[in-house]
């Protein structure tokens, strides 16, 4: 690998990537009432996060974000089976979800359902993925 | 009766452990005494005042299927037939095979075989009879390949096999044919419903299948090929098998059901004839062989077509010859295939241009063969029972019909006799007397040890017995056995002088011209260039066997070439094909344009976009191109997405092509080059054909469907309880995690499968260069 001094792209990079991040956990958390949920929302991060990989390569990448990717899969998997599971403890069928409406004491009062710890194990889910698959075929020497 | 039908299999569970003792006592001793035993149990049941007995056992009673059995007449013959010849069988089997030889194999098929053939006669049910009829064919397969090192053992076997089976399968169609006319599987209640059958439209059916079961076990020509290549197994397996009682079965068939058909003019035609060809083909053939155990062979064939014509008749007199004849038989033919046995024993060789002489060495032998040869060939003395058999089926042969064949019937019998004559002379005279060429011998020549004769002498003072006193068991065995297939069947005196009547005249031509024909026979030896000459059915029944192989193998290797290109055409080719058949039968074509909606300009130029890039796409030829062409039909899709206002899937369309275009472009690097299409032209018009067909037949399906609307969608429901069920305003996403969410949740799961598995393909594949 020959250097270059890629001074724009990663100047630029990181700005985008932080507002990636930001505009993927929007879709994440608007998910239930506007455009957007987990699966789009971890397609977002996994972007940004593709676009860090490009402009600093991957140890920088690992330093910023100590996680193996590859662990995101299963624990994904686990909040949704999870949230799916738990309406049992209510003797409820599987999977069914509930909401309801909170106040708290700066937001005001807003709607909290279930259905987001699911989107929540979605977006987990699709982050994993993307970035095994990604970053196995990228950094494969062979 | 159950245990005697049982107790040769249950027998056969302990022979393993028992030959393992084989050191010290031949095995073939304690075998021995089953079948003897259950031959003095049925034994005590002959008598005048004999009466059929019955018995039931539940097996599958929710299908009609009982353990039935049923003693008559006809099934005691053969019981004794079956018990008798295996005591005997097994006896001179143990001074026939030597302690080396695998004889815990070989006693364990004997007993099946004998409890199969037990099961066949006794049998009222049609299953059951049908099982233990397959089980004598797997037992008769094992017995004949029992020297499964030598080719043509293991060639003779498969051939029985198959064609046996293949009789067998027939067999079984004609019963249930049976029991969808009569809703019963008792053999006796059909013959109490004798009409309904006669009047049924698959009358010609059950009987064509049925009698192909029969005529295949019985080998009746053009079946009768397999026997003469069984004569691979042992001896005493011929002699047991061939000659005496599996080859009976199909006999036993006809006879059994020939109350049920005897009303019916196709059946005397059809069983007639075919005994009457095979009659005469057999007897003709056998003059032809050299080998002791082929002339015997052929000479079976003969008999049981004979045997077989008689049942055909339907007479009184025929079908009390046969009855008769049955049991002849197996006295003379298992006492000429023990000897057989003996020669070969004892010189090492059957081979019958290489004996002769032999009478003055082994004078005990030479005196069973002929009384054996003697009455096979029915030669008017009136000490062999062949001829008393013989000279009945001369009498039934006459007088059956005004038409030319049934006046032909008596020449072709009179014409079988005389080679039937020739064969065995040809057989006693060649073997034992004539030139003395021993040194040409493997084995130096001696009379057999006593424990070898001790069967077949048995078998011949059978012989004389029968002669001298023909109706000693007339009234108490042969009358009840008739009446079992013919119910008019009245007593009958046998007696040795009948006058100078036609049948006598026919026996003295019979031994006229055999004569003349035996001493000339050198002379007319050329004939078997002209008839069968070239004719073989072995060769059919080769050709038959290869053919099918090579055939199958050639449609297999024609469309399963490996190519998945093939494949994929061959299935969008049918699917294409049936499809649009179906479309055309079911008239599913509709065309509706009532509820389409407005088409906008915009709409109209993105789709001429997508279509110019997926024309495209197929031209490129380079990769980075390719890749970016097909990325133009994903962002067009993801666009159409936008103008139908599907805002999630537009937004996951984008993000996931611009993802795709990325994993390409880093796999790029690892991708092989495109390469043109080497295809010819004629394939090429071909792909090109499936693919528009193809997308003509979505085309049209997308259309039809899209037309013909049966039910209300059920998408209100979604829009009208999203918010109030589901508490959000997104329905697709509502749609996703709540309504479905079992759907998305196996979709992530799929995804997660698929990472895993890129991991694995990537970092744990093996190292080619390191092997």
């Amino acid at each position: 690998m020959y250097k270059t001094n890629d001074l724009i792209l990663r100047t630029t990079a990181s700005l985008i990537a932080f507002i990636l991040l930001g505009f993927a956990v929007y879709l994440l958390l608007a998910g239930h009432n506007s455009p957007g949920g987990g699966f789009v929302g971890g397609l977002m991060t996994s972007g940004a996060i593709l676009l860090m990989n490009m402009a600093y390569g991957l140890e920088v990448v690992r330093k910023v974000l100590p996680i193996n990717f590859v662990n995101l899969i299963p624990i994904g998997l686990a909040v949704a089976i999870g949230t799916s599971v738990g309406s049992f403890l209510f003797q409820q069928p599987f999977l069914s979800q509930t909401y309801g409406y909170f106040k708290f004491p700066i937001l005001g009062e807003i709607e909290l359902a279930t259905a987001m710890l699911f989107d929540l194990g979605v977006y987990l889910t699709v982050v994993g993925v993307m970035m095994t698959i990604i970053l196995s075929i990228a950094n494969d020497t062979e | 009766m159950i245990f005697a039908v049982l107790i040769p299999l249950l027998i056969a569970c302990f022979i393993p452990a028992l030959s393992k003792l084989k050191e010290k006592l031949h095995t073939g001793i304690f075998v021995f005494f089953i079948p003897f035993l259950i031959f003095l149990y049925f034994v005590s049941f002959i008598g005048n005042d004999f009466t059929p007995i019955r018995e039931q056992y539940s097996w599958i009673p929710s299908l009609g299927i009982n353990f039935d059995l049923y003693l008559d007449g006809l099934s005691l013959l053969f019981v004794l037939l079956i018990s008798g010849i295996g005591s005997l069988v097994v006896l001179y089997s143990i001074y026939y095979l030597s302690k080396s030889e695998r004889l815990g194999h070989f006693y364990v098929y004997l007993l099946m075989f004998m409890s199969a053939m037990l099961g066949v006669v006794l049998s009222d049910n049609i299953f059951v009879l049908y099982t233990f009829w397959e089980l004598t064919s797997i037992s008769s397969f094992l017995l004949i390949g029992y020297w499964h090192f030598k080719e043509r053992s293991r060639y003779g076997a498969l051939k029985s096999m198959l064609i046996t089976v293949f009789g067998g399968l027939s067999m079984l169609g004609g019963f249930i044919l049976l029991y969808v006319v009569t809703g019963t599987t008792s053999i006796q209640q059909m013959i109490g419903q004798v009409d309904l059958i006669l009047n049924s439209t698959y009358l010609p059916l059950i009987l064509g299948f049925i009698l192909l079961g029969a005529f295949t076990k019985s080998a009746q020509f053009p079946f009768h090929i397999w026997l003469p290549d069984a004569m691979e197994a042992p001896t005493p397996v011929s002699a047991y098998l061939h000659s005496a009682t599996m080859v009976k079965a199909g006999l036993f068939l006809v006879a059994r059901f020939s109350p049920i058909f005897s009303g019916y003019e196709g059946f005397f035609i059809v069983v007639s004839v075919f005994g009457i060809v095979t009659l005469c083909w057999g007897a003709y053939m056998s003059v032809r062989q050299t080998d002791l155990k082929a002339i015997l062979a052929f000479s079976t064939i003969s008999q049981l077509g004979m045997i077989m014509a008689m049942l055909g008749f339907g007479t009184k007199a025929a079908v009390f010859a046969a009855v008769f004849h049955i049991l002849n038989h197996a006295t003379f033919k298992g006492s000429l295939f023990m000897v057989a046995g003996i020669v070969d024993h004892e010189t090492g060789t059957r081979d019958i241009r290489k004996l002769g002489g032999l009478a003055t060495l082994m004078p005990i032998t030479a005196t069973l063969a002929i009384f054996g040869t003697f009455s096979m060939a029915g030669v008017p003395f009136p000490f062999l029972n062949g001829y008393y058999s013989k000279e009945l089926f001369f009498g039934s042969t006459l007088g059956l019909g005004s038409d030319f064949w049934s006046q032909a019937i008596p020449y072709l019998a009179v014409l079988g006799s005389i080679f039937t004559f020739v064969y065995s002379m040809y057989l006693f005279f060649g073997t034992f007397t004539g030139k003395k060429q021993f040194d040409q011998l493997p084995k130096k020549p001696h009379e057999a040890p006593i424990g070898m004769l001790i069967s077949p002498m048995i078998l011949v003072v059978g012989v004389v017995i029968f002669g001298l006193f023909p109706n000693i068991v007339n009234a108490s065995f042969l009358q009840h056995a008739a009446t079992a297939i013919n119910s008019t069947v009245v007593y009958k005196e046998i007696t040795f002088w009948h006058g100078f009547i036609t049948p006598f005249k026919m026996s003295l031509a019979v031994v006229g011209f055999g004569t003349v024909l035996f001493l000339t026979r050198k002379k007319w030896q050329p004939v078997y260039q002209v008839l069968p000459g070239k004719v073989s059915f072995n060769h059919v029944y080769d050709a038959i066997v290869n053919k099918i192989g090579n055939v199958a193998n050639r449609i297999t290797n024609y469309y399963m070439t490996g190519s998945l290109k093939t494949y994929m055409s061959l299935i969008l080719g049918t699917t294409l094909i049936v499809s649009l058949l179906f479309m055309y039968l079911t008239n599913g074509f509709a065309f509706n344009t009532d509820q389409l909606a407005e088409v906008s300009f915009i709409e109209v130029a993105v789709v001429l976009i997508m279509i110019v890039a997926a024309i495209a796409t197929i031209y490129m030829n380079h990769n980075v191109a390719a890749i970016l062409v097909v990325g133009v039909v994903g962002f067009g899709v993801a666009i159409l997405f936008v103008i139908y206002r599907a805002p999630d899937i537009a937004l996951t369309q984008l993000v996931i092509e611009t993802i795709t275009v990325a994993l390409f472009l880093l796999c790029f690097y690892h991708l092989p080059k495109l390469r043109k299409s080497t295809d010819s032209a004629k394939t090429k018009i071909m792909n090109a054909t499936i693919s528009i067909g193809f997308g003509a037949l979505v085309t049209l399906v997308a259309i039809s469907a899209h037309s013909s609307r049966w039910f209300e969608s059920i998408a209100d429901y979604f829009v009208e309880n999203s918010k109030k069920l589901g508490g959000g305003d997104n329905i697709v996403n509502v749609i996703l995690v709540d309504f479905r969410g079992l759907d998305t949740l196996f979709e992530i799961s799929v995804l997660g499968i698929a990472a895993l598995a890129i991991v694995g393909l990537i970092k744990y594949r093996k190292n080619k260069e390191a092997e």
